[in-house]
């Protein structure tokens, strides 16, 4: 049943973790290499305990990897709990790109009628 | 022989919406007709997967719209709604129910834009809550193959 399904927590669904735009913005600076969290503060313009709440999130799903380096702590990105939601994106896609390729044909039709039409 | 105009792109834009992003190569008025007209509508809004039976469009602001498919597996799958606005050519927004799950209603906006003869035709289909669409998403992900597409058929159905 599909809406039965048991709604994950934040923490541990990374779909969800990624629906907060602030995160989503970490990703994509973090999406170039790795970087330490007052890189993020700086180019996001966050409070720094804000920057490291969601680094936690991002952490708790596996999204962020941390390691340290020196007294820094570097953070980077692993995409790998993102393959679900992009495997289903692409199953979606795929089936509105069967139904568009069906009007391609009619579409083709319409023109082609509406062509003759013109010409009568 | 058609002319490929490209796939359709689907983006996620914010927790409640979906963005289906397609171009045709055809006038605007065109497309709108093969979107909106019940004979031709049955000609494309099942896919592979399966034969569309009942296409009702009372299009205008109030009207009520309904489309039946029976799936490939042998099901039937139907959703009806409500036309909110209808700007023909342009823009339609309009409800929409996949009467399986009758409470979850998604409001829909079809958007066609022409440009050197061709259109694009943006789909953003609005979800009342993030629960309903993360529903859709990950159920998805769960279960067998099989099961796992009998739901992408059921998710990629209801978000019309």
């Amino acid at each position: 049943m599909i809406l039965v399904v048991a709604r994950a927590a934040t923490t541990t669904d990374a779909f969800n973790a990624v629906a907060e735009p602030r995160r989503r913005q970490i990703l994509d600076v973090l999406s170039d290499g790795e970087h330490p969290v007052n890189d993020l503060v700086a180019l996001l313009d966050l409070a720094q305990p804000l920057v490291s709440k969601h680094l936690r999130v991002l952490r708790e799903v596996g999204l962020v990897e941390v390691r340290d380096e020196g007294r820094q702590r570097m953070y980077r990105v692993n995409g790998r709990p993102l393959k679900p939601i992009h495997d289903w994106v692409k199953n979606y896609e795929e089936s509105w790109s069967q139904r568009f390729d069906r009007l391609d044909v009619v579409l083709e039709e319409l023109k082609e009628t509406e062509g003759r039409d013109d010409n009568d | 022989m058609t002319t490929t105009s490209g796939s359709a792109v689907v983006t996620l834009p914010t927790d409640t919406q979906i963005l289906i992003t397609r171009e045709f190569d055809a006038p605007r008025h065109l497309v709108f007709k093969a979107w909106t007209t019940p004979e031709l509508i049955k000609r494309w809004w099942a896919g592979d997967r399966g034969e569309v039976t009942t296409a009702e469009v009372d299009l205008r602001v109030g009207g009520t719209w309904r489309y039946v498919m029976t799936a490939n597996g042998g099901f039937e799958v139907a959703f009806h709604g409500e036309y909110r606005e209808v700007v023909p050519n342009e823009r339609v927004v309009s409800s929409e129910v996949f009467e399986a799950f009758p409470d979850a209603e998604a409001v829909v906006t079809y958007t066609f834009t022409e440009r050197d003869g061709r259109t694009t035709l943006t789909i953003l289909v609005q979800h009342p809550n993030q629960e309903t669409r993360d529903a859709h998403i990950n159920s998805g992900m769960e279960g067998g193959m099989n099961e796992a597409m009998d739901h992408l058929e059921q998710v990629a159905l209801s978000l019309r």
